[in-house]
């Protein structure tokens, strides 16, 4: 089976000299459901930042879908994470001056493999967005229209949701996406998530400090065994 | 297009401090687009006082002074001419014309000139154009007057009126020509020079009301009638000023020198080019001050929109870091900023424009009437546009600094959400 992410001999830190990452290898399959817990500041948003492409290593590769970042420029680093990845984070992943319609389009502006994939599935880019809302259950036209501010946290995490799955992306990645959710909100998101990123086929990376979630996924990696530099924070 | 269209939708998202900014901006342009305005069409109308005249001949004094009085009607000449010398230059022959130019009495705070009726003949203005009536015909009868535009306008005359010339210069004379009326046989068209705001009458008639009169008292005891004067030999015995028109330009120099070393009356030949130019000069340095602080208004006005953008920018970090995980590069951050103030300053100056225009319908006739400028409603020149341009290209590029420092932040951020 092809990996969907790949880290080899990684090593990254913030100053020079003082690794926060040392990870000799880590493999995720396409299609893999992961769940990725460390401790608050152990530097698993830094990971991500890492495998966005965002950030550079200092030392050793990332190879998403069989490319190693690393061989890539900047412009064509933004470019991959753009057509092969959709991000969750913590809480207000929305902007608020765009309808939720807008917000959950806003990849296909940026990246033309996305909205090309979601206008062959469904149609057109907002028909693809409300099928996704439809999923996550919010359909609502009236819902559609509101400022995405007044919508509540749960929802808003869901239309977050909507638009990290729009274009099909290979790798969904989701960081602590449910810290400001109740329980029930929670498992209820987690369920959609999981469910979405099935009918899509997208490995989904999912990052919390919350062991209740175990049980959703297929494989749970703690962040202190794969670090080798697991003394330090 | 995707960054211009969020740059729209966040300006419009944060729009009553967008709206600040763009009214500081508008201001400031309006005034810098108005200082420049008003100082291209004073200047116009500087220029355009006189034409196709090649000298003025006044008593010796200074240049400008003998443009001011003359033309400008500013100020007093301090000697005249006498008749006999302006008979000498008049019959030179080189000089195809003459008009000869008379002033020290006034009506009601507008200057009086006595001339003859070459004046209209020979008088241009702007270019090159004579004085044309708007109703009436020149002065034939002795108290004929006509009238410059405004006098009429301000002062409510029609043919027909009559007036009462005031002796000597200033709105509250008291002593006033009360036994010889004057009936206004003419008007002129508006012109946008001073002569608009002169009437003008015969050097005979000036001649005539002043035939008992001396040193600026009425004789005690004298009392010539208006009729009784009009058959007294009128001939002028001195003048303030007079133009001269050249058969061939090329004698123009010549004539000049000949006049300026006159040996038997001190006369002063100036040529109305050079002497508006050197006018202009000395009013061009208050008009580039002006220029200046105007154009520092605008500098004020584009360093607020940074300010603005700036304390802006710490509570956008979130909005970088989204616009990053969902595929914007680096450099589009920085673009998206730097859009943002090209947007407010293109809007701010789209503003500035309209207020101006606004202001200057509504401002059209106080200007006029006080300054003595017409402000027409004419588009921008080519260099106003350039200047225009020029303030979107600076509110350009003072975005690049919130620009750089977005993207700064985006690089060191990443996708992480700060707050
Ligand atoms: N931009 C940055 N510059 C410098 N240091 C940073 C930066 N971002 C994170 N760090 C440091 O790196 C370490 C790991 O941070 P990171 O955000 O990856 O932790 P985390 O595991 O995601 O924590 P949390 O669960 O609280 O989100 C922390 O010590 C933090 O101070
Ligand atoms: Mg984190």
């Amino acid at each position: 089976m092809q990996a969907a992410i790949e880290l080899e001999h990684l090593k990254f830190g913030w100053k020079p000299g003082k690794t926060l990452l040392d990870i000799d290898k880590l493999r995720v399959d396409r299609g893999e459901r992961v769940f990725l817990q460390g401790a608050s500041g152990s530097g698993k948003s830094t990971l991500l930042n890492l495998i966005g492409g965002v950030l550079e290593p200092d030392a050793g590769g990332v190879h998403l879908l069989d490319i190693t970042l690393r061989a890539l420029s900047k412009t064509q680093r933004d470019a991959f994470r753009a057509n092969h990845i959709g991000f969750v984070f913590q809480m207000f992943n929305l902007l608020p001056y765009l309808s939720v319609l807008e917000n959950v389009t806003l990849p296909c502006r940026f990246s033309h493999g996305r909205k090309d994939k979601a206008i062959l599935r469904d149609g057109t880019v907002d028909e693809s967005a409300c099928r996704l809302l439809d999923h996550l259950e919010l359909g609502h036209d009236e819902l559609l229209r509101r400022p995405v501010t007044d919508l509540s946290m749960g929802q808003q995490q869901r239309v977050a949701v909507a638009r990290a799955l729009i274009g099909s992306p290979e790798i969904v990645i989701a960081d602590e996406p449910t810290s400001a959710l109740d329980v029930n909100n929670r498992d209820r998101f987690i369920e959609l998530l999981l469910h979405e990123c099935e009918l899509q086929e997208s490995t989904l990376m999912f990052v919390s400090h919350d062991p209740g979630l175990h049980d959703h996924f297929d494989r749970v990696i703690d962040l202190h065994h794969l670090n080798q530099n697991g003394s330090k924070q | 297009m995707i960054l211009l269209r969020l740059t729209a939708r966040s300006l419009w998202h944060r729009r009553t401090t967008a709206l600040l900014t763009l009214i500081t901006i508008g201001f400031s342009v309006m005034l810098f687009l108005g200082v420049e305005k008003v100082r291209t069409e004073t200047r116009n109308s500087f220029a355009n006082t006189l034409s196709g005249t090649d000298l003025i001949v006044g008593a010796r004094s200074g240049q400008i002074q003998l443009l001011l009085y003359s033309i400008f009607r500013i100020g007093d000449a301090t000697s005249n001419v006498s008749w006999q010398s302006y008979e000498l230059v008049k019959n030179h022959k080189q000089v195809a014309w003459t008009v000869p130019i008379s002033l020290g009495d006034s009506h009601r705070g507008y200057r009086v000139l006595g001339t003859t009726e070459h004046y209209f003949d020979h008088y241009r203005y702007g270019n090159r154009h004579l004085l044309r009536f708007e109703e009436g015909r020149r002065f034939e009868d002795l108290y004929d007057v006509v009238l410059g535009a405004e006098v009429a306008d301000k002062l409510g005359y029609k043919i027909g009126s009559e007036i009462v010339v005031a002796h000597g210069i200033g709105n509250a004379s008291f002593s006033k020509h009360e036994d010889k009326p004057f009936r206004v046989v003419g008007i002129l068209e508006r012109t946008g020079t001073p002569v608009d705001r002169t009437l003008h009458l015969s050097l005979e008639a000036l001649e005539a009301i002043h035939i008992d009169w001396k040193a600026g008292v009425r004789i005690p005891g004298t009392n010539v009638s208006a009729e009784e004067a009009a058959r007294v030999e009128l001939q002028p015995k001195q003048i303030t000023a007079f133009l001269v028109g050249m058969k061939s330009k090329v004698a123009t120099f010549h004539l000049q020198r000949s006049i300026n070393n006159y040996r038997k009356e001190p006369m002063l030949a100036i040529l109305p080019g050079v002497a508006l130019q050197q006018l202009w000069d000395m009013v061009g340095i208050a008009e580039k001050a002006l220029m200046l602080v105007s154009a520092i208004v605008v500098v004020a006005g584009l360093v607020g929109m940074l300010t603005v953008i700036l304390t802006s920018l710490n509570e956008r970090r979130r909005e970088m870091a989204i616009l990053r995980s969902v595929g914007a590069r680096a450099w589009q951050i920085l673009l998206l900023l730097t859009l943002e103030s090209a947007l407010l300053t293109l809007m701010g100056v789209g503003f500035g424009i309209s207020l101006l225009y606004g202001g200057i319908v509504l401002a059209q006739p106080i200007l006029e009437s006080h300054i003595g400028v017409f402000i027409p409603l004419t588009p921008p020149s080519i260099y106003q546009w350039k200047l225009l341009g020029l303030v979107v290209v600076c509110g350009t590029l003072v975005g690049l600094i919130p620009g750089y420092r977005a993207y700064r932040y985006s690089v060191a951020d990443g996708m992480t959400i700060r707050i």
